[in-house]
C-alpha cells in the first residue's frame, strides 16, 4: 500500500528538516526534523527516551501516551513538528530523583503491570485523570483508560493501582 | 521435604514485584529500545493476496532510493537463507511443506513476506516497499479449513497434492452411541485469535566477523530455543551465538517460533556485516505472527437418562494456515487429551484432520488446544443438562472424577495429577448464591430480562513433562537454576525459564528468600541471556513455576546442605545436629553458637577447612525433570445479561475459584487469572481473526480486532482452593492460562442460559450482537 506521501517522497527525495525546540521532562530540546517525524519517534529516536512505547500503528493502543502541555495525548498521533514550542512529560521525567511518583508506587504496590509495556502510557493517561479528578471511582478510572490497552492484567489491579496512587496523593 | 518458611517474604508471601521498578519508570529495555552502532533497518513487503503466483518482481526503483542499502526479492536471497523450522512429521499421512523465509515463487497467505528491504532508517526502508513492483497471478484461495479438505478444493501446496496436512484417530464409540438413552450433537466453532501482545515481535541481530560472533537481541519467550535452531537452521556452531531476550512486553505463546523476519536479520546482519533490526507494525503482526486456536468441532456425547456420561466422539478440522510451524499440529493433539474435562468419560473416540488454509499459520496461543477441549466439553454438560431437563451443576457433579481417584488416567492416556473438583464447584455457587440466583433470574424473565449463568468447571494440563507423543525434542520437559552466593553472602539466581511478563524474578527470589532465610534484596535472578544463563527451555505452557521454580527450589536446598555442612565442620558438630534457622545455622539446643549464612559462605570461598571432600565455593546448578503434567482446574461462574431487543451481551458478575496447587505469590495468582479471564472474555464476546471468502484478513488493524477494554469487564470475585500436585517438590500446578480456559465457556454458557427460554441452544463464538440477534431471530421462527 502506497501512501500519498510515501510516494511523494520517493520520487522527490528527502523533504527539508524543520528545526523545532521544545521543553520535555524540564529540559530544553531543540532539533532539526523531518516534517513527518511523529513525537513519539522524535521522543525516543531523537531523545533517547524510550519510555514511551509503540504499541499500534492506529492510535488505538496508547502506549505512546505523554503529556503535552498537561494533556494527555497519543504521541503516534501527533507531529513532533506540532510539539514545537509545547511541553512535553513523559515517563522518565515522572519521578523525583529517587522518590517514584505516586501513580508508579500505586502501580508496584497493587500488582498493576505484568509485562510492563502499556505501564507507561497507563500512568500518564491516569495521570492526566487524577489532575482532574483527584479521587475517581471505578467506572471514572475505567472510562479514562479505555483508550489505553493491557493484554496482560485485565486491568482490575490497573484500577487498583490508580486508586492507590490517588490515596497516597491526598495524604 | 525440608522446605521453608525461613522468611515472611517466601512461598505464600504477597510482595510485590522485584521487577517493576524499571518498568514503572521507563527504563525497561525492549528489543526497540536497543541501538547499535551503524545499525540497518530492516522492512518486509508482503503479499496482499492469499494465494497467486509472483509472476513479476521490479525493485530496481526501490533501490536507488537514497538511504536504502539493500533490497532482496525471495529468490536472490534463497541460496543464502535456510527454510524455516518444522515439525517432526510423526503423525500420521503428516504433510510438512517447506517453509522460506520470502516467498520464492508463490505465495500462499496474505502477509507472506516477498521481498525485504534494508535501510539507514525504517521510514526509508517503508518509502522503498512502496516502490516496488509486484505482479500477482491470483489463484483460487482456500479458506474454510472443511472446504479445504472436501473433495475438488484448490490445492495450496501442489508439491504436496493435498490440502490435508496429517490425520490422527483414536477409539471407537459407535456401539455406546448407538446404544445411549441420549445422545447430544453440536457442531462448535473456536475461532481463530491473534495474539496481541502489547510489545510486538522485534529483533536485533549483529555479527562480529573479528570474533565469528552472532549476537543476537530478540523478544522471544525460549532464548535458548532460538539459539539452537538458529545453529541447525545456519549450520553456524552454537557455541558462537548469543541470545537474549531483554524485557519482553508478553508473548501468550506468539512469541515461541523462530519467524521469518527473525531469520532474515540474522542473515542480513551477517551478509551486510553490519547490525540489523526489524520491529513489528501492529498491522503487521495481524498477519504475520502465529493466529490461535481455529478449529470446527463436532461433538457426539452419550449420556445415560440420570446424566452420566458414557461416551464421546470427537471430530476436529484443524484450520492449520498455510504452513507448519514447529508446534502447530499440537494444538487439536492436546484438545484430544483433555476432551474429557473433570469428568469419568469411559469412552473415548478421536478424528483429527489438519487442514491447509491460505491464511496465517496458527501456533500456541494461551490455553493452547486445552482451552478448546475444555470449552466443547463445558458446552456438552450443559447441552446434556437441558436434554434431559437437569440442572447443570446435577449433572457436573454426577459425572466428576471424585477426590480420591486421583491419579486418574482417562482413556487417551492422560493422567491428572489431584483435584477436588466439587469443592471448587460448590465454593463457587457459594459465592454466587446459586439458588437465590435462580430464583432471581426466574423473576426477571417475567419481566422480560434475560440473565444467564454460565458454568466452566474446568481442568487443563501444565508443565510439560519430557517429551509427550508428536513434541519436538526441544520442547523438553526440564527446566533448570543455578544459585550462586557470593562471597558477600548475597545470591544469584539463574533459570532457564524466559519471563515475559510473568513475574518469575520476584517468585523465583521468593523460593529462594524462603529456604535460605535471605532478604529478597540480597536476591537477584538473572534469565533471558544464553551467555549469562545455563541451558534453558522458555516459559511456555504455565510450565515455569512447575518446572523451573521446582529447579530452583532444588538449588537452593542444596546450597542450604552445603552451608549445613561447612557450619557442621566449622563448629565441630555432626551435620545432623545443624538446625538452620531464617539464615543462621547452630547446633541443635545452642542457637548462641550460630553461624550466619554469610560467614559460612566466606569459609566455602576460603576454600581451606572444609569437609572431607567438598569443592570450594558456594554455587550450585540443579534440574528438574517433570514426571507428569500438573492439571491446574477451578470452577469459573458467570451471570450476563442480555438485550434481546439489540443482541448486546452485558457480564453482570464473574467468580473464579482457580486451584493452582501451591501458589508462590497469591497476588501473582490473581493478576495471571485476571489477564487470563479477560483474554476469555476477548475470545468469547469480541475476537476474531476473520476472512473474506477470498482470503482477506477482515482484521487488519486494531481498529477491526476488537480486545477488551477497561470499560468491558467487571471487576472479578476471586476465590482459591490449594490442592498441591505430588508431580512437582514445589507442589505447583501452573496458572497462566486458567482464565483462557475457563472463561470461553462460562461467558457462552451464560448466553445460552440466558436465552434458552426462546429456544437458543449454541452460538459461537465471538458472540456479537448481531450473532446473538441473529440467533435469537432464528430461534424465534424456529418456536414461534
Amino acid at each position: 500500500m502506497q501512501s500519498p506521501h510515501t510516494a511523494a517522497v520517493a520520487e522527490r527525495g528527502a523533504v527539508p528538516k524543520v528545526g523545532i525546540s521544545l521543553r520535555v521532562n524540564d529540559t530544553e530540546r531543540a532539533a532539526d526534523v523531518e516534517p513527518r517525524l511523529l513525537l513519539v519517534h522524535f521522543l525516543r529516536d531523537h531523545l533517547g527516551l524510550t519510555g514511551t512505547h509503540v504499541g499500534c500503528d492506529t492510535s488505538q493502543c496508547g502506549a505512546c501516551t505523554v503529556l503535552l502541555d498537561g494533556k494527555a495525548v497519543k504521541s503516534c498521533t501527533v507531529l513532533a513538528v506540532q510539539a514545537d514550542g509545547c511541553e512535553v512529560l513523559t515517563i522518565e521525567g515522572l519521578a523525583q530523583g529517587s522518590r517514584l511518583h505516586p501513580l508508579q508506587e500505586g502501580f508496584q504496590a497493587e500488582h498493576g503491570l505484568q509485562c510492563g509495556y502499556c505501564t507507561p502510557g497507563m500512568i500518564m493517561a491516569a495521570h492526566q485523570l487524577l489532575q482532574r479528578n483527584p479521587h475517581p471511582g471505578e467506572q471514572a478510572i475505567r472510562e479514562a483508560i479505555r483508550g489505553n490497552l493491557c493484554r496482560c492484567t485485565g486491568y482490575q489491579r490497573i484500577i487498583k493501582a490508580i486508586q492507590h496512587a490517588a490515596r497516597l496523593r491526598l495524604d | 521435604m525440608a522446605q521453608g518458611t525461613q522468611t515472611e517474604t517466601g512461598i505464600g508471601a504477597q510482595v510485590p514485584r522485584r521487577e517493576d521498578r524499571r518498568l514503572v519508570t521507563g527504563h525497561g529495555n525492549y528489543v526497540d529500545d536497543i541501538r547499535l552502532p551503524d545499525m540497518l533497518h530492516l522492512k518486509i513487503l508482503r503479499s496482499p493476496c492469499a494465494h497467486a503466483r509472483i509472476t513479476r518482481i521490479d525493485v530496481t526503483k526501490a533501490r536507488s532510493l537514497p538511504g536504502v542499502v539493500a533490497v532482496f526479492t525471495g529468490r536472490e536471497l534463497h541460496p543464502i537463507t535456510p527454510p524455516l523450522p518444522v515439525p517432526p512429521a510423526t503423525l500420521p499421512e503428516m504433510k510438512v511443506p517447506e517453509h522460506h523465509a520470502l516467498a520464492i515463487d508463490k505465495v500462499c497467505a496474505v502477509g507472506e513476506g516477498v521481498a525485504a528491504v534494508v535501510a539507514t532508517e525504517a521510514a526509508l526502508a517503508a518509502d522503498a516497499l512502496a516502490l516496488i513492483d509486484v505482479e500477482y497471478e491470483t489463484l483460487p484461495a482456500v479458506v474454510d479449513p472443511e472446504a479445504a479438505v472436501a473433495p475438488n478444493a484448490p490445492i495450496i501446496h501442489e508439491q504436496i497434492g493435498t490440502n490435508i496436512a496429517y490425520r490422527f484417530q483414536f477409539g471407537d464409540v459407535s456401539e455406546s452411541l448407538a446404544e445411549a438413552d441420549v445422545v447430544v450433537r453440536q457442531r462448535m466453532e473456536n475461532q481463530r485469535l491473534i495474539p496481541n501482545f502489547l510489545e510486538p515481535r522485534g529483533i536485533v541481530a549483529q555479527y562480529d566477523v573479528g570474533d565469528e560472533q552472532l549476537s543476537v537481541w530478540v523478544s522471544t519467550q525460549g532464548p535458548h530455543l532460538v539459539r539452537t535452531q538458529l545453529a541447525l537452521m545456519l549450520n553456524m556452531p552454537e557455541h558462537r551465538i548469543r541470545v537474549v531476550a531483554p524485557d519482553v512486553g508478553g508473548g501468550f505463546g506468539g512469541k515461541l517460533n523462530v519467524y521469518a523476519e527473525e531469520l532474515l536479520a540474522v542473515v542480513l546482519a551477517k551478509q551486510l556485516g553490519r547490525p540489523v533490526k526489524w520491529i513489528e507494525e501492529r498491522s503487521e503482526h495481524m498477519v504475520a505472527t502465529s493466529h490461535g486456536r481455529g478449529q470446527v468441532a463436532y461433538v457426539q456425547a452419550a449420556a445415560r437418562r440420570d446424566g452420566t456420561l458414557t461416551a464421546l466422539h470427537l471430530r476436529i478440522i484443524a484450520d492449520l494456515g498455510a504452513y507448519q510451524h514447529v508446534l502447530t499440529p499440537m494444538a487439536a493433539l492436546q484438545t484430544a487429551t483433555l476432551i474429557t474435562g473433570c469428568y469419568l468419560v469411559r469412552k473415548l473416540a478421536v478424528d483429527i484432520t489438519g487442514a491447509f488454509t491460505n491464511k496465517t499459520p496458527t501456533d500456541p496461543y494461551r490455553g493452547f488446544g486445552r482451552a478448546e477441549g475444555a470449552y466443547y466439553i463445558e458446552r456438552v454438560m450443559d447441552l446434556i443438562a437441558r436434554e434431559l431437563h437437569m440442572d447443570p451443576v446435577e449433572v457436573r457433579r454426577r459425572n466428576f472424577i471424585p477426590a480420591d481417584r486421583f491419579p486418574h488416567t482417562n482413556p487417551f492416556g492422560h493422567t491428572f495429577d489431584s483435584g477436588q473438583y466439587d469443592r471448587a464447584l460448590t465454593r463457587a455457587l457459594d459465592m454466587l448464591g446459586y439458588e437465590q440466583f435462580r430464583r432471581e433470574q426466574a423473576r426477571l424473565r417475567q419481566e422480560g430480562r434475560y440473565l444467564g449463568l454460565g458454568l466452566a468447571t474446568y481442568v487443563w494440563r501444565a508443565g510439560f513433562p519430557s517429551v509427550p507423543p508428536g513434541m519436538p525434542f526441544l520442547i523438553a520437559g526440564w527446566e533448570s537454576a543455578s544459585i550462586q552466593l557470593a562471597p558477600t553472602g548475597v545470591a544469584t539466581v539463574r533459570t532457564g525459564t524466559s519471563p515475559h511478563g510473568q513475574g518469575l524474578e520476584t517468585i523465583f527470589a521468593q523460593v529462594v528468600s524462603d529456604n535460605l532465610g535471605l532478604p529478597l534484596d540480597d536476591i537477584r535472578v538473572v534469565h533471558g541471556d544464553t551467555d549469562a544463563v545455563q541451558y534453558g527451555i522458555g516459559t511456555m505452557g504455565s510450565r515455569s513455576v512447575c518446572n523451573g521454580g521446582s529447579a530452583v527450589l532444588l538449588a537452593a536446598q542444596e546450597v542450604r546442605q552445603k552451608a549445613m555442612r561447612i557450619a557442621a565442620h566449622a563448629l565441630q558438630v555432626p551435620p545432623e545436629r545443624i538446625v538452620f534457622e531464617r539464615g543462621r545455622m547452630f547446633p541443635k539446643g545452642a542457637p548462641e553458637r550460630a553461624l550466619t549464612l554469610q560467614e559460612v559462605t566466606r569459609i566455602a570461598y576460603h576454600g581451606v577447612d572444609l569437609p572431607d571432600g567438598m569443592s570450594p565455593g558456594m554455587e550450585v546448578t540443579s534440574y528438574f525433570s517433570a514426571p507428569n503434567f500438573t492439571s491446574p482446574f477451578g470452577t469459573h461462574a458467570c451471570v450476563v445479561e442480555v438485550d434481546v431487543e439489540t443482541g448486546e451481551v452485558k457480564i453482570v458478575r464473574y467468580i473464579t475459584v482457580d486451584d493452582c496447587g501451591r501458589a508462590i505469590n497469591p497476588l501473582l495468582v490473581e493478576g495471571q487469572v485476571q489477564g487470563g479471564v479477560a483474554q476469555g472474555v476477548g475470545q468469547a464476546l469480541l475476537e476474531g481473526a476473520l476472512y473474506s471468502e477470498d482470503g482477506q484478513p477482515l482484521h487488519g488493524s486494531f481498529l477491526t480486532y476488537a480486545m477488551p477494554t477497561a470499560t468491558e469487564l467487571p471487576m472479578l470475585e476471586m476465590d482459591r482452593t490449594e490442592t498441591p500436585t505430588p508431580v512437582n517438590p514445589l507442589g505447583a500446578k501452573g496458572v497462566g492460562e486458567a482464565g483462557t480456559v475457563g472463561a470461553p465457556p462460562a461467558v457462552v454458557n451464560a448466553v445460552v442460559d440466558a436465552l434458552s427460554p426462546l429456544g437458543v441452544t449454541h452460538i459461537d463464538m465471538p458472540l456479537w450482537p448481531e450473532k446473538v440477534w441473529r440467533a435469537i431471530e432464528a430461534a424465534k421462527r424456529r418456536t414461534p
